[in-house]
């Protein structure tokens, strides 16, 4: 019995497509090789949403009966190799359907492999995991991220790279001589050959120990029996009334506190108390209902509820006050107001450097698509 | 209508397909003049590889993505009242919200071919498969089928214009499709050449009933109590011929595409000499096979029967099938609240199906996989193993069990 797995994370929309293209080429050079397997997203997901974390899932069995006891499951219970497309999903993911936070690794089997396509280096993306109790392996291909998605395809050979990494440090699942044969057939481009070889030559893995990474218990919930269930399809919220944080002043609006789903952020803002002229409108519009109000009347984004759509920063009226800021400069969803309150000076250098680096980069999604799709749109308004 | 040529297709081919890409490359081979869309998931997914094959060229149709399921389903009516082959499809509460279209349409014996992909009904909003919304037309004069793989979406799909259209039947058929399961998941599959299923598969032809300038004619005039029963009686003489026709058609099917089970009614997967048969649709079939296989090796006599047509009913190849069991276990993916057995809708037909048997097995009715949730191997383990112990000890306990329930 050998079925070999592997998973592609990636973002809704976004990314769509570039998760599609690598799990089909695996399937088709596995069947060059003499086998059979299937490609498949995960249903409970909702990939037609932007930026909302999901799978698609490759399968290669040796025979159809093989394939069946796959096909028989919602998904695969563990994978040889995990692929993230976007290095903030390291982290951790919530899909649509599943309420509580998935480690990035945890349908990776004891010494198999996550790959993931990234500027940053191994130890900033190993602190992000959580820890796992086996031994696993971790590869890089730079990159900055990939946004190959359902609406505009970004062709550039992220897909290709993925798949010749895959085949060097996952020889069992298809033969590098398969799948360069299927990068020609199926994309008919030398070039994408040229990127898939290059990658396979490069490739590297360093492995993860258990005990490396966030310690951290991801964040679950029980999910209640029938008879424990409240009727009429009742999810009871947090009590109104209550003060900032749990204290006696400010209020922390009434939202949910099972349904979290900030693992489809990879963007947060940054407030700058010292500017905000308590205008309401980033606490008023935020769909998610995520600003606290502080002791001081000042609204502080709640990192537990903030899904990074961008609202808050489009309706401040003052410049720079709320700034959409990469997820990967951040560790924990601790409070800004906070961090303010102990420190100001500190917080204000802090969050100016974010603000700064922020300018310089084109990283955007959600409510933003700022240089995102530039190059695409240019050449689609030339041809026409 | 149309006569653009594909460019596709000019030879068998295989192709890594979603049994949603499998019905949408369906109605391409059988160049379906009028498609109608609406989004809602699953469904959505024949939609975009039909306006994907559409915009590439592949072939041409008249392809209206409406403002509701209601018009979706109006205007289909329409198009096969004038000579039109027709596709169009929903799930979940979408199917619903066109249900006033989805009447008339088999009372007006339209022969409109539909996907329903398997959704739960909301609310909650879910978008896992259960089989209530399809199961809704039961009792309207639509022909119904609940696939298991892609390639049998893609045949299906064929041989329901087919069935459909034939002057003796002149029903719409609604093509079942679990959600996830057969949409979402991508096989390898053999689509066949547009040169064969031009020979299986001739031009809908409505001849004298059909909406022309030529043949002026009212169509569903306000007709009461004097006309109404001669009307339903003739749609249920149609729905009785179509049993001939569906057996002739799939016998052909076999012959020209080289592929197929024994009956287009009901698959039987190690039923012949089995003690205890398990009875599903659609995709349950998975986890079945692969437990029944498992335990076969450890030499319990247990077998399956897919329901392949829940309309018309293979009563008669049933009680072939079943009449020699001893416990029958129907695993229900959708429910019937307040019926004689609190329990599924299948498992109500089969008791009907199999009451006038001399001697009847143990009938035991299961509910699972509401909303997607996994039949998993296990699942199917101890379903067999009420059904042992009805055996045992010749009498049913509980004729009703939830498995999978989180209590």
């Amino acid at each position: 019995m050998s079925t070999v797995a592997v998973e592609v994370v990636y973002r809704g929309i976004f990314q769509k497509s570039l998760a599609r293209n690598i799990v089909r080429n695996i399937v088709f050079a596995a069947r060059k090789d003499g086998k059979i397997g299937t490609a498949f997203g995960r249903y409970g997901d909702s990939p037609e949403r932007n930026g909302i974390p999901a799978k698609q899932f490759a399968v290669v069995a040796d025979d159809p009966e093989e394939l069946d006891e796959i096909l028989a499951q919602y998904e695969p219970t563990e994978v040889d190799v995990t692929i993230n497309v976007d290095d903030t999903m390291c982290k951790g993911v919530e899909s649509w359907a599943w309420y509580g936070l998935q480690p990035i690794n945890q349908l990776t089997k004891t010494d198999g492999t996550l790959i993931v396509t990234s500027r940053q280096d191994a130890d900033s993306l190993i602190r992000d995991m959580h820890q796992k109790d086996s031994p696993f392996g971790l590869s890089i291909v730079k990159s900055t991220v990939s946004f190959s998605g359902l609406w505009v395809y970004k062709d550039d050979h992220t897909d290709v790279r993925i798949l010749g990494n895959l085949c060097s440090i996952c020889p069992q699942l298809v033969s590098l001589d398969s799948m360069l044969e299927t990068i020609r057939e199926q994309m008919g481009s030398e070039t994408k050959v040229a990127s898939a070889q290059k990658a396979y030559d490069i490739a590297v893995v360093r492995s993860v120990e258990p005990g490396e990474g966030n310690p951290e218990t991801p964040y679950t919930f029980e999910l209640p029996g029938w008879k424990s269930m409240e009727e009429g399809v009742v999810i009871r919220a947090i009590e109104p009334g209550g003060g900032f944080r749990g204290g006696d002043s400010g209020y922390q609006p009434v939202r949910s506190e099972v349904f979290k789903k900030y693992s489809t952020r990879s963007m947060r803002p940054v407030i700058n108390f010292e500017t905000c002229i308590k205008c309401t409108l980033c606490w008023l519009q935020c769909p998610d209902t995520c600003f606290d109000v502080t002791p001081d009347g000042l609204y502080d984004a709640n990192m537990e509820s903030c899904c990074g759509c961008g609202v808050c920063e489009a309706v401040c009226p003052v410049p720079d006050c709320v700034t959409m800021v990469g997820e990967p400069d951040f560790e924990d969803n601790n409070s800004q107001w906070e961090m303010w309150q102990k420190d100001k000076e500190g917080y204000n250098q802090w969050m100016m450097a974010l603000v700064d680096k922020q300018k310089a980069e084109t990283r955007s999604h959600g409510f933003h698509h700022v240089g995102g799709y530039a190059d695409e749109i240019a050449t689609t308004e030339e041809a026409s | 209508m149309t006569t653009v040529e594909t460019q596709l297709f000019q030879t068998e081919t295989e192709d890594l397909i979603s049994g949603s890409e499998a019905i949408a490359i369906a109605c391409a081979l059988a160049d379906v003049d009028v498609i109608t869309a609406y989004p809602i998931r699953p469904y959505d997914t024949v939609m975009q590889y039909v306006s994907k094959l559409k915009a590439d060229g592949v072939f041409d149709c008249d392809f209206i993505v409406a403002e509701s399921e209601h018009s979706q389903f109006e205007i289909v009516k329409h198009a096969s009242a004038v000579g039109a082959r027709t596709f169009s499809g929903s799930s979940g509460v979408g199917w619903f919200y066109a249900f006033e279209a989805i009447t008339v349409t088999a009372g007006l014996r339209m022969p409109v071919v539909a996907m329903v992909g398997n959704r739960a009904l909301d609310d909650p909003g879910a978008f896992g498969t259960e089989h209530n919304d399809a199961l809704a037309v039961r009792d309207l004069g639509w022909m119904l089928y609940w696939v298991a793989t892609a390639q049998e979406a893609l045949d299906t799909a064929l041989l329901a214009w087919r069935v459909a259209e034939d002057p003796n039947v002149l029903l719409p058929m609604a093509i079942s499709c679990d959600g996830s399961f057969l949409t979402h998941s991508q096989a390898i599959v053999k689509v066949p050449a547009s040169e064969q299923v031009r020979k299986y598969l001739p031009p809908y032809d409505r001849g004298k009933l059909q909406l022309h300038p030529d043949n002026p004619i009212t169509v569903a005039p306000q007709v009461n109590e004097d006309w109404l029963m001669e009307i339903r009686r003739q749609s249920d003489e149609a729905m009785k011929r179509s049993v001939g026709v569906i057996q002739e058609a799939y016998q052909e099917f076999k012959e020209e595409f080289g592929r197929g089970d024994p009956s287009p009614f009901i698959e039987q997967y190690m039923a012949e000499d089995a003690d205890i048969i398990l009875v599903g649709m659609g995709t349950l079939a998975l986890p079945v096979k692969v437990a029944i296989r498992r335990l076969r090796e450890q030499g319990t006599k247990v077998g399956f029967v897919r329901v392949k047509f829940f309309r018309p009913f293979a009563t008669e190849e049933l009680r072939q099938a079943l009449g020699h069991s001893k416990a029958v276990c129907v695993i229900d993916r959708d429910y019937s609240y307040g019926s004689p057995s609190f329990g599924g809708v299948l498992f109500h037909e089969m008791k009907s199906a199999l009451y006038s048997l001399e001697t009847r097995p143990l009938m035991l009715n299961f509910i699972a996989g509401l909303g997607g949730r996994e039949v998993r191997v296990r699942d199917v383990n101890q379903i067999v193993e009420f059904g042992q112990q009805a055996m045992a000890t010749g009498k049913i306990e509980q004729e009703t069990t939830w498995i999978g329930v989180r209590e």
